[in-house]
């Protein structure tokens, strides 16, 4: 049938396509790395997942990359496939990050992120609370003062369920002393139509990653309230933290390995990702997506993981949904 | 910038013999994705990303809209020919287009798709260059509320497609209110009828349920029921469009651009219920002296209008992405990253910091377009060769066909399972008489209400009264109630006068 010529003929242009970049093989430590993506492609850890392949390869660290993309429900059908499929291979790496361990804990999946190897957190984008560019509250203080009178008033989009989103504004209304289930949270299934909401003042406040906002807030058409980090992300918006409310969140994104995989073989891996991170195109790379650097590996990011893992479910399990 | 200067500036970038080049192989790409259920514009367009590392903005962003519209025109082929679409938008499409090409009209119902495609994708791209910014900042006043009230209308359109046995009809509604059902439910992020098969958690796939009802069901029917010996080799017919075809197809065409349009530009909108609600009004319009032809020969103009419908939909998609820089559909999503790997931020400020390229995408859009017409029409007399085939061999490739597309969807075993689950299901339809497509509907605007339904409520802070105290919402509610109630209040009323008339001609 001529269209199944058709697929066959698009498939083979496809890496053709792909082959763009040239590698200079200086010191090369792989010879091959099979990249798995628990997600499909185009979205935030396909992203990430693709920039390591991009710079890994021009600096001629990694001779060649293998992808997969296992989509779905927060990394978690995935998640398991990459267990189980990639058990002691020293030379297979998976992306993932904040949102699994929330997606894991609100699925009462069976397999955790405990279950494969950290190697390294790469990138962080803090959250930002804002509201309509017409909206009632000028400044964090009156949308605070609203949220200890009566949570359920003050409605506030974000992301999916049980997200990073989600669980920020939780852990905002338990730091004024309220229970987080009386959060008015009105999640939407993607960025476009929660930002919607809030630009057409459906809801009065919304709360998501800096990125997705920050053309919105640069325009005028959404005020910044107050960021999520532990210091300011643009200077002129203050921060939880600053202003009485004891919450710092991310949405923090790495790599982990294979399960089962010897120490040496784990140490080659944490290597390879703290020479791509050291390299210039690296840096350029965070630049010019907007990404915030934050490179952590070994027992920090090991201890980091334990920490988040506990704070996300004790969230979770407040809210009512772990 | 104006709107005609953008124009003859991106023309005049666009027009160059590489970027058309671009453009023919997006539109080459497109059609070819389009036509295969399972890989739709979105991952394909995903699939290329890498090219960003290497191509140009301009090339790089000319591909994408090529294969994006060309997508929408390659769906309605196999909807077409062989009941199986290609992509949710298609679906309704498949309903009249299929019926028509067993009655030996497939030559016209491709022709009217591809020549419907092309005036609402000009249409839709005109609305683009000149109304865009006004038309979003209508939509952004509509809030879950609003969208709720818009899924209601919807569901009149059921009404359409019930068949003889409202109860039937109605069962096969709730068949597909179930399947939508299945997966981690937004609001709550819990998982619903999952049955503890994380492949579930995402839901079940609309275009693998479509794909399983129209193609398996009907194949695995056939095969269960077909005695007739000898290959029935089915007439193809004329190919073009007569003189009463055009006629007939005009009026859906451009209402079908009408309706899609602004229902692509809003943030939840989407192709399929412009297509749903155009179906209906063809239906409801029709000249009574075609009136049969819908749900047995197949109406050229339940083909016309949902295709047109479709097409103007996917071109209103790309308004709140260049204007606000709002992803509202996955291909939009996956373009907007693209921007991102360019280093250009999308948002509300594209039009005037990235002016160039953003005129170059809508001139580039109007070569597609016309590149996509003169690509399909020739392409019809080269598709019905495929009703040639006799029947037995027809249905095996459709069988091996469906397979390979819906295993193409995510490469899961379990899509396989859900699709001859659901097909032997729609074997058992067919043999009692339940029609398939309120499945479908149910299917697409069941998870779509529920939400709005709870995001409208989570906001009134649990008052039902915000459906018909928010002015907008309680409109669209008299709408529906109005094409709901209004043709039998409107019969009764014919009749008795109609009774009245007579009694007073017998005085």
């Amino acid at each position: 049938m001529t269209s199944r010529r058709h697929l066959i003929a698009a498939a083979g242009a496809l890496p053709a396509l792909a082959l763009g970049a040239r590698a200079a093989h200086a010191q090369q430590r792989f010879a091959q790395i099979h990249m798995f993506i628990p997600a499909g492609p185009g979205g935030g850890w396909d992203g990430l997942g693709r920039a390591v392949e991009q710079v890994a390869r021009q600096g001629g660290l990694v001779g060649n990359f293998q992808f997969e993309n296992v989509g779905g429900a927060g990394g978690i059908v995935g998640l398991p496939r990459f267990v189980s499929q990639r058990r002691g291979r020293p030379d297979a790496l998976m992306v993932a990050g904040s949102v699994m361990i929330g997606a894991v804990l609100t699925n009462r999946s069976p397999v955790g992120i405990q279950s494969v190897t950290p190697i390294a957190r790469l990138t962080q984008e803090v959250g930002v609370v804002v509201v309509p560019a017409n909206s009632e509250f000028q400044n964090i203080g009156q949308l605070i003062a609203a949220l200890r009178a009566g949570p359920g008033a003050v409605s506030v989009a974000g992301g999916s369920a049980g997200g990073t989103d989600h669980i920020t504004l939780g852990l905002i209304i338990k730091a004024l002393g309220r229970n987080a289930r009386e959060a008015s949270y009105v999640a939407f299934a993607g960025g476009g139509p929660a930002q919607a909401a809030i630009l057409g003042a459906q809801v009065k406040a919304g709360i998501s990653g800096w990125s997705e906002f920050s053309e919105q807030i640069a325009a005028g058409r959404m005020r910044a309230l107050a960021t999520t980090g532990a210091t300011r992300s643009d200077p002129n918006v203050p921060t939880l933290k600053e202003s009485g409310v004891d919450v710092v969140t991310a949405n923090w994104r790495g790599v982990f390995a294979a399960p089962g995989i010897q120490a040496p073989a784990r140490q080659a891996l944490v290597d390879l990702i703290t020479a791509m991170h050291a390299l210039p195109a690296w840096t350029e790379l965070l630049r010019t997506r907007g990404w915030d650097d934050a490179f952590l590996t070994g027992p920090a990011f090991e201890e980091y993981l334990r920490r988040d893992i506990a704070d996300t479910e004790t969230v979770l399990k407040e809210i009512g949904l772990a | 910038m104006d709107s005609l200067t953008g124009l003859a500036l991106g023309f005049s970038h666009a027009l160059t013999l590489a970027n058309l080049g671009w453009a023919l192989l997006g539109c080459f790409l497109g059609t070819a994705i389009g036509v295969l259920p399972g890989l739709g514009p979105a991952l394909t367009i995903a699939l290329l990303l890498p090219i960003t590392f290497s191509v140009s903005a301009t090339g790089a962003f000319i591909l994408f809209c090529g294969i994006f519209y060309g997508a929408m025109y390659g769906g309605s082929t196999t909807s077409i020919l062989l009941n199986t679409p290609g992509e949710s938008g298609s679906i309704i499409t498949a309903l009249e287009g299929a019926k028509m090409a067993k009655s030996g009209r497939a030559g016209p119902a491709l022709a009217t798709a591809a020549i419907g495609s092309f005036v609402a994708g000009t249409v839709g791209t005109l609305g683009i260059s000149f109304l865009g910014p006004i038309v979003v900042e209508l939509a952004l006043k509509l809030g879950p509320a609003e969208y709720f009230s818009l899924m209601v209308l919807c569901f009149v359109t059921v009404s359409a497609v019930l068949g003889s046995s409202a109860l039937r009809g109605l069962a096969s509604l709730f068949f597909g209110l179930l399947l939508g059902l299945v997966g981690v439910d937004n609001q709550t992020g819990q998982p619903r009828l999952t049955f503890g098969v994380p492949e579930l958690l995402d839901g079940v796939n609309v275009v693998l349920v479509a794909v399983a009802l129209f193609a398996v069901g009907e194949t695995l029917y056939l095969a269960w029921r077909w005695t007739n010996a000898e290959a029935v080799i089915r007439p193809v017919g004329r190919l073009m469009l007569s003189k009463e075809d055009w006629k007939r197809s005009i009026g859906p065409w451009l209402r079908g651009a009408g309706l899609g349009f602004p229902f692509g530009v809003l943030p939840a909108g989407g192709t399929e219920m412009p297509t749903m609600l155009s179906y209906y009004t063809e239906k409801k319009l029709v000249d009574p002296k075609h009136a049969h032809e819908f749900g047995t020969t197949g109406a050229i103009e339940g083909v016309a209008g949902p295709e047109a419908a479709n097409n103007a939909a996917a071109a209103g998609v790309l308004v709140p992405m260049l204007t606000l820089g709002l992803p509202t559909s996955a291909t939009a999503a996956i373009m907007l990253s693209a921007f991102q790997s360019y280093g250009i931020q999308p948002g509300p400020l594209l039009f005037q910091t990235q002016a160039d390229l953003v005129w170059t995408l809508i001139a580039s859009l109007f070569i597609a377009n016309v590149m996509l017409v003169v690509l399909n029409l020739p392409l019809v007399g080269l598709w019905v060769r495929i009703l040639k085939i006799p029947t037995p061999q027809l249905y095996a490739g459709i069988l091996v066909f469906a397979t390979i597309g819906t295993y193409g969807i995510s490469n899961s075993v379990i899509d396989l399972v859900l699709l001859y689950g659901i097909g032997i299901v729609a074997m058992f339809m067919r043999r009692f008489d339940f029609p398939t497509a309120p499945v479908v509907i149910g299917m697409i605007l069941g998870p779509m209400a529920e939400q709005a339904l709870r995001q409208a409520l989570t906001i009134s802070q649990g008052d039902w009264s915000t459906f018909v105290t928010r002015p907008v919402s309680l409109c669209i509610l008299l709408l529906a109630v109005a094409a709901l109630a209004g043709p039998r209040i409107f019969g009764a009323w014919a009749a008795r006068r109609g009774l009245k008339a007579q009694s007073g001609g017998i005085d």
